[in-house]
C-alpha cells in the first residue's frame, strides 16, 4: 500500500520529516518496506520555444534548432530529430544537466559548431516510452520554467507500506494518518464536506436479495457531468499510488478510494437498465464482462451486482462491468457505494483469481459508516471539474439486517498491566486509544471501549490490549527475563540421537538431507511397495508421493554425486517417514538411512554392529528374511522378536540400474523412533584377572548353510567360564572348498584365581571342536 | 703386587677405550670385571702375601683398579649408547608433510549444526526441546491457532493437502507452531520449551525461499509472563547466539496465534537491523485450545527459519544449494 507523504501531512499536522515518518510507520506495525520518490523532474531542463531550423551541409543527419528561453539570448542546439515546427515549445535540457540514464549534458561541437545542450524526448524525461520525437508541449506553455512545472508535475514521497490482515483501516491515507498522529500527538482532521443535494428527486432503487452478503447498499444520482481532465495535483497523487489518470470522474472515484479506504463505484446512469439495482448471487453457469474486457465464469457463491432488468453489471466488490462504464458522453451517474461481507469477497476474489484495489479492501472488512463520508468527499472532489454538478434528492440506503453493529469491550486495566509487565491507568489506556478512534468510558473496575466502524478486527479485551502497546510503544515496556523453574536439557531420545549423529560422523559419514517428496516410481524402483500417502496440490506435477523410506532419496543422492564423478561416497540421514494408516494422521515415525556407495553389505553390518554396540541396541540378523529390493543372498531383517526394527545389507543390483548407480551400495536402514526409545543396560563391572591367559587358534571348515554367529555361540558355550575372549580372525574360501568355507576364531583363557595348566587348555580345546562337530564343522 | 693390579688395570682401561661397540663393551665387562678378570684372579692371590701391611696395601689398591674400571666401563658403555641411538634417530627421519588423503570424520548437515547450536543456546536459557508430527491434522495447524475455516489468515500459508482422512483434515504442517498445542495438552505448565522441525510451504523455490525447510519455535507459558518478559527473553537469546555486540527489537505485527504480535529484529554491531523472526503473547484462543485458562496462565511464543541461520553463517548464495546432497558442498562445512 502506498502511503503519500503529502496526502497523510494535508490530514494531520505530520512533521516534514520523511525518516521520523518512517521510522514510526514501522514501529507502529505498518512496516515500511521502501521509500520512494515519485514524478522527480530532471534538474536544468526548461521549456523553450523553436524560433527556426537549419540544415548544414556537413552534417546529414542533425539539424540545427534555434531556441528562445525568454532571456533575450539566442541559443543553438544540434538535434538528431526532426519533428519540430518554428513556434513549438519543447523542453531544452541545458548544458550541465545530469540526465536520468546518467549522461550528463555538456557543450559539445559537430562541425566545429557547438551545441548547447539538448532538446528532449518523453522518454529522455522518463515520462513513458515515446522515443519518436522531441515532445511538443502545449503552445501555451511558458518558456524558461522548469518542465516538471510546465506539466504540472509534482514529486511525490511515497511510503511502501505493509497492510498487515488486521489493520483494514491502513489500506487508506485516512487510516494511516489517524495512526500516526496519535503517535505524534498532533492534530489529525478528516474530510468531511456537508452533502450539498440540490437537484429533484431522482432515485436509483435499490433490491438487496442476498441480504446475508450485502449489508449497505447506497444509491445517489449525480447529473451536469462533464468529462475532463483531472487537475494536476490528482493526476500526481494517483501516479504516486501507482494508478493512472483516466478522467475526472474515474480519478475521483479511485482518489475518494485511497483516501477514504472506501471503494465505490459510477455508473453511466444512462446505461443503467430499469434506472436501478438489485444484489443477488449468480446463477449457476451465469458469465459477464467485467471492465478488463474478460468474459468471467460466475459460481453461485459469487454475489452479482445486476440492474433492475436483472443484467449483471458487476461483480460485488470486485470490479464493474464494461456495459455501464463511464464515457466522454456520460452525463448523469449513479454513485453506489456499498458494504459486503469480507469472507465472500475473499472467496470469489480467490475462485476468480481476481484482485482489484477494490477487492483488497473489501475482502478484509470496510467500514459500514464511512459510506457517507466518502460521497460527500466524492461530490465535493468532482465539483472541482464540475462545477455545474446537481446532486439530486432522494439518495437511497438500502441496508440488511447482517449490517454489523459497534462492538463494545470490557478493558481491565489489571489485565492489560499483567500482559504487559507495566502498569496501565483507565486514563492512561483511554489516551493512547481514543485519539484513534476508540471511544472510553470508565466503569468501576474497567473500561468500556467502543470499537470504531473502521476496525472490525478488534472484538476482545487483547485486541485493545495490543492497541495500548502498539500506541504506548513497545520498546517502551522494557526486557525482563521470566525465571524458569525447569532445567534446561534436551530429553533422554533426543540425546540419544545426537550420539547416533556423533558415531555416524565418527566412522565417516556426511550427512545428507533429500527431499521427503518423491516422484511416482521412485518407492518402486527401490523394491518398496508404491503404498504412499500422496499431496493433493504439489508443487510440481508428479512431485506427489510422500516417502515411505529413506532409501530412495539416498539412492538419489549417490546417483546424483557419480554423475558428478565423485563415487565411493557415504551418507546417512535422520528424517520423518510416512507409510500410510488407517489412523486419524499417517504412521509417521523417524528412521535413519545409512548407504555406502562402492562397498559390500559387512560395511552396512560394521555400522550396524557399531551403533548397536554403542546404544546397547540388540537385533537378529534374519538372513531367510530379506525386503524386496535388498540383495537377496547379502542382506538381513534386523529382527527384535516378531517385529523388524531394520534392514541391513547391499541394494539389489536392479534396484542399482533403475537408479543409474555402476558401483555396488551397502545399506542399513532403522527405525529409529523405535530403537531411541531403547534403555540400553548399564555395563557392570568384571574384575580383570591377574593370572597369565591362554589362547587358542581354531579354524573349522563349515558348510554355507551354517552361520559364523552359529560356531560362534557353540565355541562360546563350551569354553565356559575361562573365556574372557572370542573373535572371528579369518574367512577364506577356496576355490575347491564347495559349500563350505573356513572360519578362524581365535580364543583367550583366562582364570580369576589361578595360571591354567596345559591340561585346563587342552580340555577346553577339545569341548570346543567336540561342540563344532555337532554343527557339521570340521577342524582343519 | 701393586704393579701387578697398576698394570691390569691400565689394560683393562685401555681395551675399553680401543671398544667401539655396546655388543664389545657387554663381553668387556665379563672380561675385565668377572670372576675370571685378571683383578678377579688377583683377588685370590690376595691370601698368599706375607704381611697384614702388604695385604691391606693390596685389598685398596685391588678395590680402587676395580671401581676405576667400572667407572671407566660406565662412561663409555654411555657414550656409546647415545651414538648408536642418533645414528638410530637419524636414520628413522620422515618427512610429516608426505600426507595422504585419509577418510576423516563425516560432515554434518549446515541445517542440523545450525539446529544444535540454537539447540545448545535455549538449553542454556533454561529451554527444553519437544518435537511434533510434519503431517498434521488441520485442527491442530491451523484451528487450534485461532485459525478456523476461512479464516482470511490461512491464505498467507501456501498448504500443501495431505490426501488422507477426509479431504482437507491433513496438511503437512505449514509451521511448527500445532507443537505448541501437542505440548500444552500434555505437558503441565510451567512450559519452558522450543520446537524445531521440518515445515512445508507450496511456494516456488528460489535463492531464499524452499518449500520444504526448518524452523524453531518457542513456547514460554507460566503465571504472570508479560511483552517485556517476551522482549527479554529475545535479547538474551540474540546475545548469547549472535554475541555480545548483538541487540534486539520488537516491532508490532499481525499473528493469528498471538497477541500482540511482533516481528522481531536483530541490530549487528555495526547498526544493520536483520528481521529476524515472528513472536508475540500467546492468544487466549490459542491456550483454550491447548486446555490451559487464559485468566489463570499467560504465554508466549516465537519463531524463526533455521536454514537462514546457517545460509547466513555460511554466506551460501543459494539456499536450494544446501538440498542438492552434492558432496563437494557438505563436505565444505
Amino acid at each position: 500500500m502506498k502511503v503519500v507523504h503529502s496526502w497523510i501531512r494535508d490530514l494531520a499536522a505530520l512533521p516534514d520529516d520523511v525518516d521520523a515518518i518512517s521510522f514510526t510507520l514501522s514501529d507502529i506495525g505498518l512496516a515500511v518496506e521502501s521509500v520512494d520518490k515519485v514524478g522527480a523532474t530532471v534538474a536544468g531542463v526548461i521549456t523553450a520555444r523553436v524560433i527556426k531550423t537549419e540544415r548544414h551541409p556537413d552534417a546529414a543527419k542533425v539539424h540545427r534548432v534555434f531556441l528562445d528561453n525568454g532571456d533575450g539570448t539566442e541559443h543553438h542546439v544540434w538535434c538528431g530529430a526532426f519533428n519540430m515546427q518554428p513556434g513549438d515549445i519543447i523542453p531544452w535540457a541545458t548544458p550541465g544537466t545530469a540526465m536520468p540514464d546518467g549522461r550528463l549534458i555538456e557543450t559539445k561541437p559537430i562541425v566545429g559548431i557547438p551545441s548547447e545542450g539538448m532538446c528532449c524526448s518523453a522518454r529522455e524525461l522518463g515520462l513513458g516510452d515515446d522515443h519518436g520525437g522531441i515532445l511538443i508541449m502545449d503552445p501555451s506553455t511558458p518558456i524558461g520554467i522548469p518542465y516538471g512545472q510546465a506539466l504540472g508535475m509534482a514529486e511525490e514521497i511515497v511510503y511502501d507500506i505493509d497492510v498487515l490482515r488486521n489493520r483494514p483501516d491502513a489500506y487508506g491515507q485516512v487510516g494511516v494518518a489517524r495512526d500516526l498522529a496519535a503517535r505524534f500527538k498532533v492534530p489529525f482532521t478528516l474530510n468531511n464536506p456537508i452533502l450539498v443535494v440540490s437537484g429533484p428527486s431522482k432515485s436509483a432503487p435499490v433490491e438487496i436479495v442476498a441480504g446475508d452478503r450485502c449489508a449497505r447498499f447506497t444509491t445517489i444520482i449525480i447529473s451536469g457531468i462533464r468529462i475532463a481532465p483531472s487537475p494536476d495535483w490528482m493526476v500526481s497523487r494517483l501516479a504516486a499510488s501507482s494508478m493512472r489518470s483516466i478522467n475526472n470522474v474515474v480519478d475521483v472515484s479511485n482518489y475518494v478510494m485511497l483516501e477514504t479506504n472506501q471503494p465505490n463505484h459510477a455508473y453511466d446512469f444512462a446505461t443503467l437498465g430499469g434506472g436501478g439495482f438489485k444484489i443477488r448471487l449468480a446463477a449457476d453457469g451465469e458469465t459477464m464482462i467485467t471492465l478488463d474486457g474478460v468474459e468471467r465464469a460466475l459460481s453461485t457463491d459469487d454475489l452479482l451486482i445486476c440492474d433492475a432488468t436483472d443484467r449483471p453489471i458487476g461483480i460485488a466488490g470486485i470490479m464493474g462491468g464494461q456495459n455501464t462504464e463511464i464515457s466522454d458522453s456520460t452525463n448523469t451517474i449513479a454513485l453506489e457505494t456499498a458494504w459486503f461481507e469480507p469472507v465472500g469477497i475473499m472467496q470469489s476474489v480467490a475462485r476468480l483469481n481476481l484482485r482489484t484495489e477494490a477487492s483488497a479492501r473489501n475482502e478484509r472488512g470496510m467500514d459500514p459508516f464511512g459510506i457517507d463520508q466518502s460521497i460527500a468527499r466524492f461530490v465535493e472532489l468532482l465539483r472541482i471539474t464540475c462545477p455545474d454538478l446537481v446532486v439530486h434528492e432522494g439518495m437511497v440506503d438500502a441496508r440488511s439486517s447482517s449490517i454489523p453493529t459497534p462492538t463494545v469491550i470490557a478493558v481491565r486495566p489489571t489485565r492489560v498491566s499483567a500482559l504487559l509487565g507495566a502498569s496501565f491507568t483507565s486514563e492512561q489506556i483511554r489516551s493512547l486509544i481514543e485519539p484513534i478512534g476508540f471511544a472510553c468510558a470508565v466503569a468501576s473496575e474497567s473500561l468500556s471501549v467502543t470499537v470504531p466502524s473502521w476496525r472490525p478486527d478488534c472484538t476482545l479485551e487483547i485486541d485493545i490490549v495490543e492497541e495500548v502497546a502498539r500506541h504506548f510503544g513497545y520498546d517502551k515496556l522494557g526486557k525482563t527475563v521470566p525465571k524458569s523453574t525447569q532445567p534446561g536439557g534436551l530429553s533422554i531420545v533426543q540425546q540419544r540421537r545426537r550420539r547416533v549423529r556423533e558415531i555416524l560422523l565418527g566412522l565417516g559419514f556426511n550427512e545428507a538431507m533429500p527431499h521427503p517428496f518423491l516422484t511416482d516410481g521412485d518407492l518402486q524402483n527401490a523394491g518398496l511397495s508404491g503404498e504412499a500417502v500422496r499431496l493433493m496440490n504439489p508443487l510440481v506435477v508428479g512431485d506427489d508421493v510422500l516417502r515411505t523410506s529413506l532409501r530412495p532419496g539416498l539412492l538419489k543422492a549417490i546417483a546424483f554425486n557419480e554423475s558428478h564423478r565423485r563415487s565411493g561416497v557415504s551418507f546417512f540421514e535422520v528424517g520423518h517417514v510416512y507409510p500410510t494408516s488407517t489412523d486419524v494422521l499417517p504412521a509417521e515415525y523417524e528412521s535413519l538411512g545409512v548407504v555406502v556407495a562402492g562397498a559390500e553389505a559387512p560395511a552396512a553390518v560394521a555400522v550396524w554392529r557399531e551403533l548397536a554396540g554403542s546404544m546397547g541396541w540388540g537385533a537378529r540378523l534374519d538372513q531367510s528374511n530379506v525386503p524386496a529390493g535388498l540383495h537377496p543372498t547379502r542382506s538381513a531383517t534386523l529382527s527384535v522378536g516378531k517385529d523388524a526394527v531394520g534392514f541391513v545389507g547391499e541394494i539389489h543390483p536392479d534396484v542399482l540400474d533403475a537408479y543409474n548407480i555402476t558401483q555396488r551400495v551397502a545399506v542399513l536402514e532403522l527405525n529409529l523412533s523405535r530403537l531411541l526409545e531403547v534403555e540400553p543396560k548399564v555395563s557392570q563391572w568384571k574384575a580383570t584377572s591377574r593370572y597369565p591367559s591362554s589362547d587358542i587358534d581354531l579354524a573349522f571348515t563349515v558348510p554355507t548353510s551354517v552361520t559364523a554367529e552359529k560356531i560362534e555361540k557353540s565355541l562360546r558355550q563350551s569354553a565356559g567360564a575361562l573365556l574372557v575372549d572370542l573373535a572371528l580372525f579369518d574367512v577364506y574360501r577356496s576355490k575347491d572348498s564347495g559349500d563350505s568355507r573356513s572360519l578362524a576364531f581365535r580364543l583367550r583363557l583366562q582364570a580369576q584365581d589361578r595360571t591354567l595348566t596345559d591340561a585346563d587348555v587342552a580340555a577346553v580345546r577339545d569341548r570346543c571342536i567336540a561342540g563344532a562337530n555337532k554343527l557339521s564343522a570340521q577342524l582343519r | 703386587m701393586i704393579a701387578e693390579i697398576t698394570a691390569a688395570r691400565t689394560a683393562a682401561e685401555q681395551s675399553i677405550a680401543a671398544a667401539s661397540t655396546l655388543e664389545e663393551l657387554r663381553v668387556l665387562d665379563t672380561d675385565l670385571l668377572g670372576k675370571k678378570s685378571p683383578l678377579a684372579l688377583l683377588k685370590t692371590g690376595l691370601g698368599k702375601l706375607s704381611t697384614v701391611d702388604e695385604k691391606k696395601a693390596a685389598g685398596q689398591a685391588l678395590n680402587e683398579a676395580m671401581l676405576a674400571v667400572e667407572e671407566v666401563l660406565n662412561a663409555r658403555r654411555a657414550l656409546l649408547g647415545r651414538a648408536e641411538r642418533d645414528v638410530q634417530l637419524a636414520a628413522e627421519a620422515l618427512d610429516l608433510t608426505e600426507h595422504f588423503n585419509a577418510p576423516g570424520r563425516g560432515k554434518a548437515h549446515i541445517v542440523t549444526q545450525a539446529w544444535q547450536r540454537l539447540e545448545d543456546v535455549f538449553v542454556g536459557l533454561g529451554f527444553q526441546v519437544a518435537e511434533g508430527p510434519e503431517v498434521e491434522t488441520d485442527w491442530y495447524n491451523f484451528e487450534a491457532l485461532n485459525m478456523p475455516p476461512s479464516h482470511p489468515a490461512r491464505s498467507m500459508h501456501d498448504t500443501f493437502y495431505v490426501d488422507h482422512g477426509q479431504p482437507g483434515s491433513t496438511v503437512l504442517r505449514t509451521h511448527t507452531s500445532p507443537v505448541q498445542i501437542r505440548v500444552m495438552q500434555n505437558v503441565a505448565p510451567p512450559i519452558y520449551m522450543i520446537m524445531p522441525g521440518r515445515v512445508f510451504r507450496n511456494e516456488t523455490t528460489d535463492a531464499t525461499h524452499l518449500a520444504v525447510f526448518h524452523q524453531i519455535e518457542g513456547l514460554v507459558i507460566d503465571r504472570g509472563i508479560t511483552l517485556a518478559d517476551l522482549a527479554g527473553t529475545i535479547e538474551a537469546f540474540t546475545q548469547a547466539f549472535f554475541g555480545p555486540g548483538f541487540t534486539s527489537r520488537l516491532r508490532p505485527s499481525y499473528f493469528p496465534f498471538t497477541e500482540p504480535s511482533a516481528e522481531f529484529d536483530i541490530r549487528t554491531p555495526k547498526g544493520d537491523w536483520l528481521e529476524l523472526g515472528g513472536c508475540g503473547m500467546v492468544h487466549p484462543n490459542v491456550l483454550r485450545a491447548g486446555g490451559l485458562d487464559p485468566e489463570e496462565w499467560s504465554g508466549f511464543a516465537f519463531g524463526f527459519g533455521i536454514d537462514r541461520m546457517a545460509k547466513e553463517r555460511h554466506g551460501v548464495g543459494d539456499v536450494r544449494e544446501m538440498y542438492t546432497n552434492d558432496i563437494r558442498f557438505i563436505e565444505q562445512f
